[in-house]
């Protein structure tokens, strides 16, 4: 990989006016597509990125090998990529091992090693722990121990895909028009803190977890110190980094649902929680007053993903944009507007959520029909042309 | 390309540089009319025209469009994004859609309606000098820090899409302000103001102002102005125009 420090500003601009993308999508009813749209969606808005970083996750990615864990991982060398895989022999049953298929793509210069692995957790090993817990502490043995050896995604039947470059490159350098899911997340960074690198780029990845991030997370020291005492190690250099953590420990370790989880990372004021009702009250500083260093500070607008489920908020004050649109089961959610329309230009509906409401898609059951919340209590913008 | 001083387009991909250079070159041609179709994000379109020329938007604009703009008038048949009007000196921007955060920001001059809602921070900072006073209107409602550090120009705030008797929801409205007016038709509560901002009921001349900037807001989306302006008005006013300018002197 080479170093980009020198070249973060190419054009020795006095005034930079990027900052991030974001776009996810999702069909609510589980019909897979391909990285087409996502990627001329994402592609658009181009000039809010630097190039410094892209990247994608694909869910419903690997249905022939669901129930393995698919690693991917970035190699700086031969060597790492040797010492890796018989850490990995030693821990899991190696379903598949292959090499990530990639195209000659002009502006990816120098890339890593990217494989892909299908495992399963050795049970003899695994004992008196949840195999999820297993995955998560050799993920973080591996990204803390082994030189030159990166795992950005861990997950069952989905897949993260990033890189230096921008968005629609890494896409092409992935080959993404060949893969198919019914949920995608991406990201276009403009590095504001930490230098631009492959492991740096969006979405982050715990599991089946991923994050793509707008904005800066103020309290990242606050937050990686809580969560290192829960065994989660910060190896990116990257903010965003924690969001994914964070949402792993709650929702998936406290077992929170998500409406929760965004009160505990974007809280309403003190002054409003005075207002509300006693009940819901006294939940709102139980929460601030238990996860306090679970608060993100700063500007964010997250889209988190999962199996089955794809979310949006923005911090509570909203410094960061985002825009919600839905097509029949499709929602969609953008930095921009544009992006939306570009791919999907008569939306049922486009609006402008409150700061820290959290939209939410989830995969329609029968059960379930209403499966894109967050519509009814919007306060803006749901009546269009 | 048409005829008839019409200088007709459709955007699609066109990068934003490209597009501006065009309209660049079209206005100096002695364009007159400018019609953009299938818009798709391109930013600052009407920025660094200079002349008041006529442009009609179809599609979704970039952010800062008609950013330290001078003179053109830009009609938006769709939604806008962030930071419409930024800076803004002479024109009109018209909105049939919604509009997103910071719309209006740093005003100095023009006018800008909006049919239906606005997003965060809308008409931040806007400012006056002397006969320049910029005028926004919004038809729906607003998100939190409208008005935020107002020194000077004229918000109105109509909340049309609001149902009987609810308020606007608004949090921070007016915040640091230290000049100009907002006119709000509908309920707030004082919680949502914020503590440099003044509630009286408008007066005569406010009413000749709304006459004004109300009748030219429904003339451009179909409405009744009487209609519009038989709701109930609050004028927010600032209480100082230096509220911190105690705290750096000792």
């Amino acid at each position: 990989m080479r170093d980009l420090t020198e070249i973060s500003n190419p054009y020795s601009d006095g005034k930079i006016i990027d900052s991030c993308s974001i776009f996810g999508m999702m069909d609510t009813s589980g019909k897979c597509f391909s990285g087409k749209d996502i990627t001329k969606a994402i592609g658009n808005m181009h000039f809010r990125g630097n190039g410094l970083g892209g990247g994608f996750a694909i869910y419903g990615l690997y249905p022939e090998y669901a129930d393995y864990y698919a690693f991917h991982i970035m190699y700086l060398s031969k060597d790492s990529q040797n010492q890796v895989e018989s850490f990995l022999k030693e821990n899991f049953h190696v379903v598949v091992t292959d090499e990530i298929p990639t195209q000659p793509t002009p502006a990816i210069i120098n890339p890593p090693l990217v494989w892909r692995y299908f495992l399963e957790v050795d049970m003899g090993k695994c004992v008196l722990q949840e195999p999820d817990d297993y995955v998560t502490e050799k993920v973080m043995q591996i990204n803390t121990c082994m030189d030159g050896a990166f795992v950005f995604s861990s997950g069952k039947n989905m897949g993260v895909f990033k890189g230096v470059g921008y968005p629609e490159e890494i896409a092409e350098y992935f080959c993404l028009n060949d893969y198919q899911g019914y949920l995608w997340t991406s990201h276009g960074r403009f590095p504001t803190n930490t230098r631009g690198w492959w492991g740096g780029a969006h979405p982050f990845n715990i599991l089946d977890w991923t994050v793509v991030h707008n904005g800066e997370i103020s309290s990242y020291g606050i937050n990686y110190r809580c969560l290192e005492q829960f065994g989660y190690l910060c190896t990116m250099q990257t903010d965003t980094e924690v969001v994914a953590y964070i949402i792993d420990l709650l929702m998936r370790k406290h077992g929170l649902p998500i409406e929760i989880v965004a009160k505990i990372m974007a809280p309403p004021f003190w002054d409003d929680i005075e207002r509300l009702p006693q009940d819901e009250r006294e939940l709102l500083i139980a929460l601030r007053q238990v996860y306090s260093s679970m608060l993100l500070n700063g500007p964010f607008t997250i889209i988190i993903a999962h199996q089955g489920e794809m979310i949006g908020f923005t911090d509570r004050i909203r410094l960061r944009p985002l825009t919600v649109g839905v097509k029949g089961s499709m929602l969609y959610l953008s930095s921009e507007e544009a992006s939306i329309r570009l791919i999907s230009p008569d939306l049922d509906k486009a609006w402008i959520p409150m700061g820290g409401e959290p939209i939410i898609g989830r995969l329609a059951t029968e059960n379930q029909k209403q499966f894109i919340t967050g519509v009814t209590e919007v306060r803006t913008g749901n009546k269009l042309r | 390309m048409s005829g008839n001083n019409t200088f007709s387009l459709k955007v699609e991909e066109l990068s934003h540089r490209a597009l501006n250079a065009k309209l660049r070159e079209a206005v100096a041609n002695g364009i007159q009319r400018i019609e953009l179709r299938e818009v798709y994000g391109q930013r600052y379109i009407g920025t660094d025209l200079n002349k008041p020329v006529q442009i009609e938007i179809y599609g979704t604009p970039g952010n800062d469009m008609g950013a330290f703009m001078n003179g053109p008038s830009i009609v938006v048949h769709g939604n806008v994004q962030d930071g419409s009007g930024n800076t803004m000196d002479d024109g009109v921007i018209v909105v049939h859609g919604h509009a997103g955060d910071i719309t209006g920001l740093a005003a100095r001059g023009g006018k800008i309606f909006i049919k239906e809602d606005v997003g965060y921070r809308v008409g931040i900072h806007m400012k006056e000098y002397g006969e320049k006073k910029p005028l926004l209107v919004i038809g729906g409602t607003a998100q939190d820090f409208l008005g935020e550090y107002m020194a000077g120009g004229t918000l109105v705030l109509l909340g049309l899409n609001l149902k009987e008797n609810e308020g606007h929801k608004a949090r921070f409205i007016g915040t640091g302000m230290h000049g100009g007016v907002i006119y709000l038709r509908g309920n707030v509560e004082d919680f949502q103001l914020g503590k440099e901002v003044g509630v009286v009921e408008p007066d005569d001349n406010d009413y000749t102002v709304l006459q004004s900037a109300v009748g030219e807001f429904a003339s451009y989306f179909d409405y009744d102005a009487e209609e519009l302006l038989k709701g109930k008005f609050l004028k927010l006013f600032p209480l100082s125009s230096r509220p911190y300018g105690r705290l750096y002197t000792h």
